[in-house]
């Protein structure tokens, strides 16, 4: 009964879409577009890392890996309605694969700087996507016969269990996880940059690559059958498009660029451990997804950069400010995670659609609101008002 | 032999504690049909009331009355302040909303009173009886099956045989009907929420003094523990939940007896996983509820 208001509406936002598509000034298909827009902040993220000192890259580096996994969930939490609570574990499977294929790789011969190390850097990709994917695809399979609560559950208890898992079998490497060789400069550059920035500039092109494609996916009909799913899987079915491989398609996609960011963070921090994958890490990602506002990937840049930089800066302020050395170990972490918590209500009930919808209402504030963000919360504005064409 | 049946009783003692924390959920899936995540961070906040209130009179009754009330109020506030006001037609936002209640709940714990562990004695003795030279439970295992089978029994009879317990179950099932027969929907929901809350924290009021002591993240595994109970029993099914406690307690006894602490959350995670994938619907709920 209320499960047709959202696909109708959906399909009134797809449609407004389509016939807003076509402007004759630019002749770009629309995937053409995102790439260009894709290559377009890829260089001016890049261009960002001269104006930052060291340690700054690191953490633009972090929140780019940081961001990998937010895209992935935003894209399965906003257009599928499936609420995973454990991209972390996601995370973890592709920093395990890349430290397992990295460590592989330099064992087998592979070891140095030049184009050594890039193959090895590049077979760590492959290990991460490898192990992300299957673990993803399972999950994915799990998703598909389940529904709201009970998804959320199973991921919960995937996260509960992982430092189980790393204890118990022996190639992972127990609490103190895996190490991986370092990943210095490249000669070329190391008169140019310091590691911290070439860190970065990884990240920032591996977290290109993770997220341009579900910005294809999203755009594309795989972004409409997600939709539809989500709107009414029975009028889905009924149109000839299959809910458990939509389900799955979209788990294993959110999945892969989870574990691309995983491998990310395992190449700047050089190890990779259960201890930073734990639930609390896990809401995180939820958190980032909700603020800034679900199936927005610009949100979900935005909300990995909240989410990486707000204890950091919790943690500096209540520093500077000299608190008693017993309340700021109290504050340390809790703070920003009881802000995260409120944050996380007030979107949800008060500002549907979060960062991102915010930002569409200021541009477009003479037309209509343009809040196309797919979260069953907020919904899009009433049909009527849409330049309807039938 | 003799450990098996040690660690067989020690399974029932701890899987009736889990079961009591299930059927809370069960309570709250039954009057607003939505898993509430936030309830292990509520119990978490009234074992905290528990912990104060002993420590000011000494009295763990007076403790455990203050548990009750705490964990029924705080959830009857939920439930007016925050579940009523998220929007309806899919689980979603209810969930993200529980999530940040857990957050907001658990980080002011941690603010309030650190990290540490803190110690919280068992009214009763801990030291386990022995039977014909084998231990068996000890009287604070008693009390906590004495406890949990009465409290099912109340349920059940709160449930079945009172008029409050048929406006409780017509409220969920058939809001509309209800409403129009007389029963004040809106109040038999919050009540089902504060009951859940009162369940939840004698639940987890009972399972602190057998674990490493009282901090903000002491019942995040019985959650886990419960929900996968939940699942098995259904979450719509008050017997399940008992059958499906008592089995994880006994699986995570026996897995933590013969192959160590740190196989029993895998053990748990691979029976979720099986009961979800080979009959999502629950072993003792009709499908057909599943599915909504």
């Amino acid at each position: 009964m209320t499960a047709t208001r959202p696909a109708e509406t959906e399909e009134i936002a797809v449609r407004d879409a389509r016939c807003s598509d076509p402007r004759p000034a630019r002749r770009l298909t629309p995937t053409q577009r995102i790439l260009l827009r894709a290559v377009v902040l890829t260089l001016l993220a890049v261009a960002a890392t001269f104006l930052l000192d060291p340690y700054r890259n690191y953490q633009l580096a972090v929140v780019a890996a940081t961001f990998c996994a937010t895209a992935g969930l935003t894209l399965l939490v906003g257009l599928t309605g499936q609420l995973s609570l454990g991209h972390a574990v996601l995370m973890a499977a592709g920093g395990y694969g890349y430290a397992l294929a990295v460590n592989a790789a330099s064992s087998a011969g592979l070891d140095g700087g030049g184009a050594a190390g890039a193959a090895r850097v590049v077979l760590g990709l492959v290990g991460a996507l490898v192990a992300s994917g299957a673990l993803g695809g399972l999950l994915g399979l799990a998703g598909a016969r389940l529904r709201g609560p009970y998804l959320a559950g199973l991921t919960l208890a995937m996260v509960v269990a992982l430092p189980a898992l790393t204890t118990q079998v022996p190639a992972l490497g127990g609490d103190q996880g895996l190490a991986v060789p370092f990943e210095g400069v490249p000669e070329v550059l190391s008169l140019l940059i310091v590691v911290e920035q070439w860190h970065a500039w990884v990240a920032i092109v591996v977290a290109a690559l993770a997220v341009t494609p579900l910005a294809v996916l999203r755009s594309g009909r795989a972004g409409l059958r997600m939709r539809a799913v989500h709107g009414d899987e029975t009028a889905a079915r009924l149109s000839g498009v299959s809910p458990a491989r939509v389900k799955v398609g979209a788990f294993v996609a959110s999945s892969l660029a989870a574990g691309l960011g995983g491998a990310v963070l395992c190449l700047v921090t050089q190890s990779v451990g259960p201890g930073r994958y734990d639930l609390a890490f896990s809401l995180l990602l939820v958190v980032a997804a909700v603020v800034g506002g679900l199936g927005s990937l610009g949100g979900a840049a935005a909300g990995a950069a909240l989410v990486v930089l707000l204890p950091w800066l919790v943690d500096t302020v209540t520093g500077a400010v000299g608190v008693p050395a017993d309340l700021e170990q109290r504050l340390s972490g809790n703070l920003a995670v009881l802000v995260f918590g409120a944050l996380l209500i007030v979107v949800t009930l008060a500002w549907p659609g979060g960062l991102a919808r915010a930002a569409a209402r200021r541009r477009h504030r003479p037309h209509r609101p343009r809040g196309r963000t797919d979260a069953p919360a907020a919904p899009p504005p009433p049909p009527a008002s849409q330049p309807l064409e039938r | 032999m003799d450990r098996l049946v040690f660690l067989l009783a020690t399974g029932l003692a701890r899987g009736l504690v889990v079961a009591l924390f299930a059927l809370s959920l069960v309570i709250v899936w039954r009057a607003a049909r939505l898993v509430n995540f936030a309830q292990a961070a509520v119990a978490t906040v009234a074992v905290f009331a528990a912990f104060a209130v002993t420590g000011a009179t000494g009295s763990f009754w007076a403790g455990l009355a203050a548990a009750l009330l705490t964990g029924a109020a705080v959830n009857a506030a939920v439930e007016r302040g925050l579940v009523r006001r998220v929007p309806q037609g899919s689980p979603l936002p209810g969930m993200i909303v529980a999530i940040g209640l857990v957050m907001v709940l658990q980080s002011a714990l941690g603010i309030a009173f650190g990290p540490r562990h803190r110690p919280m004695a068992a009214p009763f003795d801990e030291r386990p009886f022995v039977v014909g030279g084998v231990p068996l439970l000890s009287p604070y295992d008693l009390f906590v099956l004495t406890v949990a089978l009465a409290l099912v029994g109340l349920l059940a009879w709160l449930f079945n045989g009172t008029t409050l317990g048929l406006q409780l179950r017509a409220s969920a099932a058939a809001p509309e009907v209800s409403r129009l027969l007389g029963v004040r929907v809106p109040r038999m929901v919050t009540l089902g929420w504060a009951l859940s809350g009162a369940v939840a924290a004698l639940a987890a009021l009972l399972l602190v003094p057998t674990e490493l002591g009282l901090n903000a993240h002491s019942a995040d595994l019985l959650f886990v523990h419960a929900f996968t109970v939940a699942v098995l029993g259904g979450l719509d099914s008050p017997t399940g939940a008992l059958i499906g406690g008592v089995l994880v307690g006994v699986l995570v006894s026996l897995v933590t007896g013969y192959l160590g602490a740190g196989v029993a959350p895998l053990a748990v995670l691979a029976l979720l996983t099986l009961v979800l994938l080979v009959r999502p619907a629950g072993i003792f709920a009709a499908a057909q509820v599943r599915a909504a």
